[in-house]
């Protein structure tokens, strides 16, 4: 049984979720209120890894990230290791990677809030800050919790960047899916069967939570 | 120095009309002024100037000596810093909050039990203390309503802004609340804004008319002035050609109230009880419903016969428009055919008929 790897990956998924949730929510707020007309341009970034083979974002960030870029030398220099191998550059890697997963339902949630409900708030004295956490950000609610959860099960079964950026150092770099990938091409098909089960349990059992949370939201959402 | 709301919003819209609305009128003894006007003249527009939710393009606004919004010297208040209370057509209270948590909403600043107290003394005065631990999913259209008049209310708010305040309600509630709403507004002790398109409202709402007409505000005053003697023929259209008289009630009797207009030498008139008239009153008839009578021999079923002289006369196309002094001043718009027939001029004698049915009664309950 892989422990280490279902830990690390487990860890891996968390830590992305919580940093998307840190970065994404602002951004996605950014998303659905500026103004600003090459907004467009931001939206086609953050939505890439939609359509991105997993290895051409792993090729770039190891290209703009590895221990011979400027910018690599600034992270080796910040977290006292350089990039490639590392949990922090697969941690960078899982976020980019799950970007869109956790900002496009953020986005959705937050635009779906009535307007005249922040409007009304900001009458009422409220700043639009306060008016994010009292308002908005509760009425949005189901929708970061599905994209915080779209994230989490997203990073937890990614592969081609983990791969690329982390490579196979057990305890470090060595998730579930490329644990079920080693065992794939060791012929070691009952192991792999352990984990990929394993796998597909979690996953299925994160969404049918998200589903029943969401079901519920939703209901309560009709009968107003 | 007179404390006062002044305006000049200017506001362009892509492939849209053009808002360059200007006005003022003092704020003192808080008075009910009514944004009046056809849909898309400009009325939301102003409205959500005055409240810094929407930016003009150019102008000023200047309340009781304060600069909210400059263009010229680049000063934009925010609507945080205004503190002007906003109903929302549809009431927009926080679906996720308790009633209580909703009216308590904008008192932030409160201690925890000067807030619960504020909340309870509004719910109170508003009617609605048994609803504070629901949810606005469980209340009705008027109930609504109320809530969020308290919740606009409760930061005291040094102006009310009502964007068309009865139109989320069905029908009948809508004519139970008219009277209502002008009570709770009298009591609010804030000078109001009322944003509507329906005579009836404006005339149980307002002290002060304020017509807008394309996007400009074209005339301000009394309501049943403007109603009554609009200053030109757009105003006219838009405000309805009506006769507008302030009225006291008399007496009722079977289903019918006498009611008395243009004061103690004015003229009686008969009409179908409305329910809810208390003292003053506005008795409005079309100009149309007026018949004119020089015989007053032939038996008619008019129960109102006033009798007078021709005050003035005005031929529109194939309409005259006749004014008649009757103790009040009636106008009737009559076939030109028709008033050259009876020979209608300046001074001469003519009696002015209206059947009880076309004189319509509007409470002010105060």
């Amino acid at each position: 049984m892989d422990v280490a790897a279902l830990i690390l990956s487990v860890e891996l998924a968390a830590l992305t979720t919580a940093i998307l949730l840190a970065l994404g929510l602002p951004l996605a707020w950014w998303l659905v209120t500026s103004r600003w007309r090459a907004k467009f341009l931001v939206e086609a970034v953050v939505a890439l890894p939609l359509v991105l083979p997993p290895t051409v974002l792993g090729f770039y960030l190891l290209v703009g990230l590895g221990p011979h870029s400027p910018a690599g030398r600034l992270f080796a220099a910040a977290a006292g290791h350089p990039f490639p191998f590392s949990f922090t550059g697969l941690l960078v890697a899982s976020v980019l990677y799950s970007l869109p997963f956790a900002v496009q339902p953020f986005a959705g949630a937050l635009a779906g809030v009535d307007r005249r409900l922040v409007e009304a708030s900001h009458t009422l004295g409220v700043s639009r800050l306060a008016t994010f956490f009292r308002v908005t950000l509760p009425l949005a609610w189901p929708g970061v919790v599905a994209g915080a959860v779209l994230a989490f099960a997203h990073t937890l079964g990614e592969f081609g960047v983990v791969l690329m950026v982390g490579g196979n150092i057990p305890g470090r770099t060595r998730t579930l899916s490329v644990a079920i990938f080693d065992h794939v091409e060791a012929l070691e098909y009952a192991a792999a069967h352990r984990t990929a089960g394993l796998l597909l349990a979690i996953s299925f059992a994160v969404l049918a939570l998200v589903y029943a949370l969401q079901r519920r939201t939703v209901l309560q959402w009709n009968g107003r | 120095m007179e404390r006062t709301l002044n305006f000049d919003v200017v506001r362009r819209f892509v492939r849209g009309p053009v808002i360059s609305a200007q006005a003022g009128w003092p704020i003192e003894g808080a008075p009910v002024t009514v944004l009046f006007g056809p849909s898309g003249s400009g009325k939301t527009t102003v409205l959500r100037a005055l409240a810094g939710l929407d930016r003009p393009d150019s102008g000023t606004i200047t309340f009781d000596g304060e600069t909210w919004f400059d263009s010229a010297r680049a000063i934009d208040v925010p609507p945080q810093a205004r503190r002007v209370g906003l109903l929302f057509q549809d009431y927009a209270l926080f679906p996720h909050l308790s009633v209580a948590a909703n009216i308590g909403y904008g008192l932030h600043r409160l201690g925890r039990a000067a807030r619960e107290a504020r909340v309870a003394e509004l719910a109170d005065r508003l009617g609605v203390s048994e609803l504070l631990p629901r949810h606005p999913a469980e209340l009705s259209g008027g109930q609504r309503q109320r809530v969020a008049l308290a919740r606009a209310l409760a930061p005291r708010p040094r102006l009310l802004l009502l964007d068309e305040p009865l139109s989320a309600l069905d029908a009948p509630t809508r004519e139970l609340l008219r009277g209502e709403l002008r009570q709770l507004l009298e009591q609010a002790l804030v000078p109001a804004i009322v944003v509507t398109h329906d005579r009836l409202e404006a005339l149980a709402l307002g002290d002060r008319l304020a017509v807008l007409v394309d996007g400009a505000i074209r005339q301000v005053g009394p309501v049943h002035e403007v109603f009554s003697s609009p200053m030109d023929v757009e105003v006219a259209r838009v405000v309805g050609t009506e006769n507008v008289l302030p009225a006291r009630l008399v007496r009722r009797e079977g289903g019918l109230v006498v009611v008395r207009t243009g004061g103690p030498s004015g003229a009686e008139l008969v009409a179908v009880d409305p329910g809810g008239v208390e003292d003053e009153t506005y008795a409005c008839i079309r100009a149309e419903e007026v018949v004119l009578e020089t015989d007053d021999r032939h038996a008619s079923s008019a129960q109102n016969r006033l009798p007078g002289v021709v005050a003035a006369r005005r031929d529109e196309g194939p309409l005259s428009r006749i004014t008649v002094a009757c103790g009040v001043r009636l106008v009737a718009l009559v076939t030109r055919a028709s008033a050259d027939r009876l020979e209608l001029q300046l001074g001469s004698p003519v009696s002015a008929a209206i059947k009880a049915p076309a004189v319509r009664i509007v409470a002010r309950r105060t």
